[in-house]
């Protein structure tokens, strides 16, 4: 595999939900290595492609390549390898409230022993978990705890270390601050840039703050009715010379983005 | 005539949505229960619905036997007396209880408590990501959340009914012993006189019966819920409310099946 072979390829992703085109001819690379943030207002089909790359959601048409290999269109057993490369996290946690906080920390890590026949002991999943819940700045000792005890900052980290306790090839990050503070937004960013550094991860984040996306990203790209409609550097964000992601990131009123409002 | 067609497109509409859901419910049925042969197995989920099922619906269970053999030993009485005939009060209390009210009773009563609670759980699990992120994390989510609980449901029941059973024969021998002064030995005897193993085995297999549907309810609407708080105060009405129809008509069917001459 060449450095020029992109990690994730799509070509022509589209998506409907009834009359409603959500994604509509999606194109995008993401080269090994780097961290590409996707903005676009609510609605406007983020979560939606993220879920379509992870089978979530049934793509209607297109192609998704991850290392080459259309994933669409790989029978389930293979498909769900894919996936296993693949850590995620989520814009509310998910957390799994039923289960301790180690517990969710080690949950993949778990389930890929179990599906390859050398699951480790629960004693040592929970050392893992407890080291992979330092690496994101929290005690061992919260491991203990059920996720409804912490607060909202401590959940998103926990959320990190669920998505990074496999060690992915490629991490997802949605709205990965929404809801928090600046100060622990921006933890959390360092955070996130720290473990796909050090994982050497592919990362796709969707975000709707700007500092957090220029933070992460080395590429950004902007969604807007379905399509892409600008790719760049994410140091460019704030200057794109794009009228419609300058009035994005600049948050604008007026401009060629036209809210769709009743009044 | 614009009204009849609108009313016949209605009909037309709810014909389908209930072919559609019957169907839907079909195929989630045997899609929870092909996990059953595919390993893994999740058996701590198992166990913990068996203990939730099974134990925490013992109190609720065994009271309403309880009193509902009591009651049916009054009601026969008043009526029975009349004609002369009390001493058939003990075989119409065992194989009421037995045959009919041990099951219907014990499955309503789960229905209430575990039915909604599932659907509420995987319902919550549903509208907060909780779902996608067991997909994410290696896991098939109906291997995880649905398999166990049909089983453990299915299990779970006979053995609630058959403490019930025996609770609502006991409570119907108390207060035909204490309150309406029958002979306690001759009580027991005519009991186990009138009841035969059927009526206890079948009784039994209409319960596994029950807590399949129960759960399989329980776990679909939750699965299937949308839209958040209300979505999922939806799911857990309607698994509610669907156990309980079908296990009434499934009790018809099953009654049907095994009793009717």
């Amino acid at each position: 595999m060449t450095q020029t072979t992109p990690k994730i390829r799509i070509r022509g992703l589209r998506k409907a939900f009834g009359p409603k085109v959500v994604l509509d001819g999606i194109d995008l690379d993401v080269m090994p290595g780097t961290s590409m943030v996707i903005i676009g207002g609510s609605g406007s089909g983020k979560s939606v492609l993220l879920r379509c790359i992870l089978g979530l959601i049934p793509a209607d048409a297109g192609t998704i390549e991850i290392d080459g290999v259309d994933v669409l269109s790989l029978p389930t057993r293979r498909r769900e390898a894919v996936i296993e490369t693949i850590g995620m996290l989520f814009q509310n946690g998910a957390l799994f409230d039923s289960l301790s906080v180690w517990e969710n920390v080690a949950f993949g890590l778990l389930a890929a022993g179990r599906r390859h026949g050398k699951r480790p002991s629960r004693a040592e999943a929970r050392a893992t978990a407890g080291r992979v819940l330092e690496q994101v700045g929290l005690d061992p000792s919260v491991g203990a705890l059920s996720p409804s005890e912490l607060s909202g900052g401590m959940q998103k980290r926990v959320g990190l270390a669920r998505a990074i306790a496999g060690q992915p090839d490629i991490l997802f990050f949605d709205e990965p601050t929404t809801g928090l503070d600046p100060i622990m937004g921006a933890v959390i960013d360092g955070l996130i840039v720290d473990c796909v550094r050090k994982l050497g991860s592919t990362a796709i984040a969707i975000t709707h703050d700007m500092a957090s996306a220029q933070r992460i990203g080395d590429q950004a790209a902007m969604l807007y009715k379905g399509k892409l409609i600008w790719q760049g550097p994410a140091t460019s964000l704030l200057n794109s010379g794009n009228p419609m992601v300058d009035q994005f990131t600049h948050g604008r009123r007026e401009g060629p983005i036209s809210m769709e409002l009743r009044r | 005539m614009n009204a009849v067609l609108d009313f016949i497109a209605a009909l037309g509409r709810a014909a389908l949505n209930l072919v559609r859901t019957a169907g839907a419910l079909t195929l989630f049925g045997v899609a929870a229960l092909s996990h059953l042969v595919r390993p893994p197995f999740y058996w701590r989920i198992f166990f913990g619905a068996l203990i939730e099922i099974g134990f925490f619906s013992l109190p609720v269970v065994a009271l309403t036997a309880l009193f509902s053999g009591g009651v049916i030993a009054l009601q026969s009485y008043t009526g029975f007396a009349q004609y002369h005939a009390q001493g058939a009060i003990a075989g119409i209390v065992v194989l009421a209880v037995t045959r009919e009210l041990g099951p219907v009773l014990a499955g309503l009563m789960v229905a209430g408590r575990v039915g909604a609670a599932m659907a509420a759980e995987i319902g919550t699990m549903r509208v907060t990501d909780q779902i996608d992120a067991l997909t994410t994390l290696s896991t098939n989510p109906m291997k995880y959340l649905v398999t166990p609980r049909l089983l453990a449901g299915t299990i779970a029941l006979p053995c609630l009914v058959l403490v019930a059973d025996i609770l609502g024969v006991l409570g119907g021998f108390v207060v035909s012993v204490v309150k309406l002064d029958f002979s306690a030995p001759a009580y027991i005897a005519a009991t186990f006189t009138a009841v035969k193993t059927i009526d206890v085995t079948v009784g039994l297999a209409k319960a596994a019966v029950f807590g399949f549907l129960i759960t399989l309810m329980g776990c679909y609407h939750g699965y299937t819920s949308r839209g958040g708080a209300q979505g999922v105060g939806s799911a857990t009405t309607a698994a509610v409310v669907a156990a309980s129809i079908l296990l009434l008509a499934s009790d018809y069917l099953l009654t049907d099946v095994f009793f009717s001459q």
